[in-house]
């Protein structure tokens, strides 16, 4: 099959036969996952089935073992790369539980992050006067609260703001490939509009997207080129957007028996066929 | 016979080697010495059986088993330009610098101050000895602790201050420890009693000139009369390899407030005990803590709030930041007297560790014998690092930038209430550069 709006045809992201485990625990059980730029591609899953474990393992968290597999992304394999070396690549994860950064300012935060990112790209330094000006429009775009800029990163933030806090650093940091871990979850939906707002603004031919999710809802606002079932560790089907409103009817059960049968059906890719 | 016994046997020398020059002092201070001294004797250091629950945490033994020797007068003395550009911070402060326990006066100096004294401690005594007579001694008692006996016992010099009103200028007291062969001991001790409404700001500063061994005893009494204020700034700057083992006892009378900041990066080993007494209603005590921790090093502070009288607020915040093998005790107790009612106490103590091997114990604890008090404790024995730095590297930070950023800010909660300006920016650089490892250089001890 042809990827549907790529001009290239080697994925910016490939997950090849992934196993992860955390001490003796395998969580990821032979994964398979290819994305193209131009893409959205769903995570759906029931919970505890390994979706978080994925994305952290694609940004490079620490704490998780590769037994075996391969990432690549552009073609390269990045298991051997730091954290900051990926971010640099283009990959970005807002987390499902974005962390408190007690005494590091906001807007301190995003300047040295978007610093890092501009010198990787051979970009030349924004001045402050730009850069305020850059992240003012980003803010406002977003309708994110101006205070929040001079608080501590996340510290006190309310859940929707942290959520909101991670899709307005997806926006000035401008990854390739964006891996959204449930960022949609705890949103009321006046909030989830702002952030399926930010999402489809960065969305683009020049971009790809892994969205995590449990809730339908939040693909009505960012309509998905594939769905992907994990369960225990193993994409158990793929499809279209309609699997989500599928899912959403019947919950994971009839796709759990025989997960083994259910994982060759879809092929190695883990793309439909 | 142990080596423990040897050095305890070494005091003894000393102690009676000090018995002419001590002819000159008055009785009164000739037998507080004396107390001090037999309980030592009797004591010892709250070693092996003696080491109780209060200790549980450090051992002292290493204390125990050297034989540290009392330093003769300094033949090289740092010049006042040299301890200025270690210590950058006083330009319009009082200076009292000690080198060795020895007072140098050339690098001392005393900005003018109306209704007060800013002397040293052995003049004082000949000065004004009814009011140090009547305060030396009185707040950390010569039987109160091993360390106190021996400061007691031992003690050549310090500094005395003694304001009724509000002092113009901050007080800078610098207890410098030279470079020996062989491990020496100093005894700094520090007076101050602040009259009623009077308005303290003193700076201790404890600092090692070399790189070797050496082990410092300090002892700070505070009086704190009737709606009296001091603030109290504690700089522990001594090369890695020494040893601390201190009190400080400030005393808050009637609607008096106590605030005091330490700062700890230096010492091997260290405990100090903070007591502090409510002895006064009304009396305020504001309680901060910043103590960063590299290879070996152990600092335990102990810190006791003892409300014995109502309306009384205290509040202690201390904060560590711990790396490589080190570690971090930190025991803060809260005692309520029966009849302190209307007491308002808050601890909390949290810890950042940049090293899977760095260890922080928190032991927080309220002991409440009144009615209508509000205490509570908020302790976070150590917050792991790994999570914070993956985030920032997430974002295509360097660890080391990461890491920067992360002791910047967390720090930056203490050190953002330092008053004095250029001494904010000291310990902000000294912090910046306090774990060479996220900075690439090391600052002289
Ligand atoms: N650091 C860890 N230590 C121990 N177990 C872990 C760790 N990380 C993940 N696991 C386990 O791995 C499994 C998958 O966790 P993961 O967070 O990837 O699930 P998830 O699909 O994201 O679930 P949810 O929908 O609840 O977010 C769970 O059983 C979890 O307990
Ligand atoms: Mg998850």
């Amino acid at each position: 099959m042809t990827p549907r709006s790529s001009n290239h045809n080697r994925p910016i992201l490939e997950v090849r036969d992934l196993h992860v485990s955390v001490g003796e625990n395998e969580i990821l059980e032979g994964m398979n996952l290819s994305v193209h730029l131009g893409e959205v591609h769903a995570v759906m899953g029931p919970n505890g089935s390994g979706k978080s474990t994925f994305t952290n393992v694609v940004a490079g968290r620490p704490g998780y073992t590769i037994t075996k597999g391969d990432i690549l992304f552009e073609g390269e394999s990045i298991l051997g790369m730091f954290p900051d070396e990926r971010a640099r690549k283009g990959i970005f994860l807002a987390l499902q539980y974005p962390v408190e950064l007690p005494g590091i300012r906001n807007r301190e935060f995003l300047r040295t992050a978007l610093e890092a990112l501009r010198e990787a790209r051979g970009e030349t330094k924004l001045a402050i006067r730009e850069f305020n000006k850059f992240l003012e429009e980003k803010a406002k775009a977003m309708d994110f609260d101006p205070d929040l800029m001079k608080r501590n990163v996340n510290e006190g933030f309310s859940g929707g703001e942290k959520k909101r806090n991670e899709i307005l650093q997806l926006s000035v940091l401008d990854p390739k490939l964006a891996l959204l871990d449930e960022t949609d979850s705890g949103l009321d939906i006046d909030a989830l509009k702002v952030v399926a707002n930010g999402v489809n603004a960065f969305r683009g031919q020049d971009k790809a997207i892994v969205l995590v999710t449990h809730y339908q809802r939040i693909l009505n606002f960012i309509k998905p080129d594939y769905v992907h079932v994990l369960i225990e560790g193993r994409i158990v089907r793929s499809g279209g957007s309609d699997l989500a409103h599928e899912l959403e009817a019947q919950g994971y059960e009839w796709l759990r028996e025989p997960a083994e049968e259910a994982a060759e059906s879809v092929g190695a890719t883990g793309r439909p066929s | 016979m142990t080596q423990t016994a040897e050095a305890t046997n070494r005091y003894a020398e000393d102690f009676d080697a000090l018995r002419e020059e001590r002819e000159e002092e008055p009785l009164w201070l000739r037998d507080l010495r004396r107390e001090g001294f037999d309980y030592f004797q009797r004591m010892g250091w709250p070693i092996d059986d003696k080491r109780d629950e209060m200790w549980k945490y450090t051992d002292v033994r290493p204390v125990a088993r050297t034989e540290f020797r009392l330093p003769d007068a300094p033949s090289v003395t740092p010049s006042p330009a040299e301890i200025a550009a270690m210590l950058p911070f006083d330009e319009d402060m009082s200076r009292l610098v000690f080198i060795d326990g020895y007072y140098s006066p050339d690098a001392s100096r005393i900005v003018d101050a109306d209704d007060a004294s800013i002397l040293r401690i052995a003049e004082a005594i000949r000065e004004e000895e009814t009011l140090v007579h009547g305060h030396l001694g009185r707040y950390s008692e010569p039987g109160h602790d091993a360390s106190v006996a021996l400061n007691t016992a031992f003690f050549r010099d310090g500094a005395y201050i003694h304001a009724d009103g509000p002092l113009s200028a901050p007080v800078h007291v610098v207890y410098i420890t030279s470079d020996h062969a062989d491990p020496v001991v100093t005894y700094p001790r520090t007076l101050v009693v602040a009259g009623k409404k009077a308005e303290v700001t003193l700076i201790e500063t404890f600092v090692s000139l070399g790189p070797r061994n050496h082990f410092i005893d300090p002892v700070t009494e505070i009086a704190l009369g009737e709606g009296s204020s001091v603030t109290h700034y504690r700089l522990l700057l001594e090369n890695t390899d020494s040893y601390t083992i201190g009190h400080v006892r400030p005393c808050l009378g009637l609607d008096s407030t106590y605030k005091s900041v330490v700062y700890e990066v230096g010492s091997g080993l260290m405990r100090l005990d903070l007591e502090v007494l409510i002895e006064g209603e009304g009396a305020f005590a504001d309680l901060k803590g910043l103590y960063i921790t590299k290879g070996k090093q152990h600092l335990d502070n102990l810190v006791s709030i003892d409300h014995a009288k109502p309306h009384g607020k205290s509040r202690l915040y201390y904060k560590g930041i711990l790396d490589d093998e080190s570690r971090a005790v930190f025991g803060g107790t809260v005692y309520v007297q029966p009849g302190a009612d209307k007491t308002d106490a808050y601890q909390e103590d949290k810890n950042l560790l940049l090293s899977d091997r760095a260890e922080a114990d928190s032991k927080p604890s309220l002991e409440i014998y009144a009615d209508d008090v509000k205490c509570g404790h908020g302790a976070t024995a150590g917050a792991v690092a790994d999570e914070a730095i993956f985030y920032l590297r997430s974002r295509g930070i360097d660890e080391q930038t990461a890491s920067r950023l992360l002791i910047k800010g967390f720090a930056s909660e203490i050190l953002d209430e330092v008053g004095i300006e250029p001494l904010r920016v000291f310990l902000e650089e000294r912090t910046s550069s306090a774990l060479p490892r996220f900075t690439g250089a090391e600052v002289a001890a």
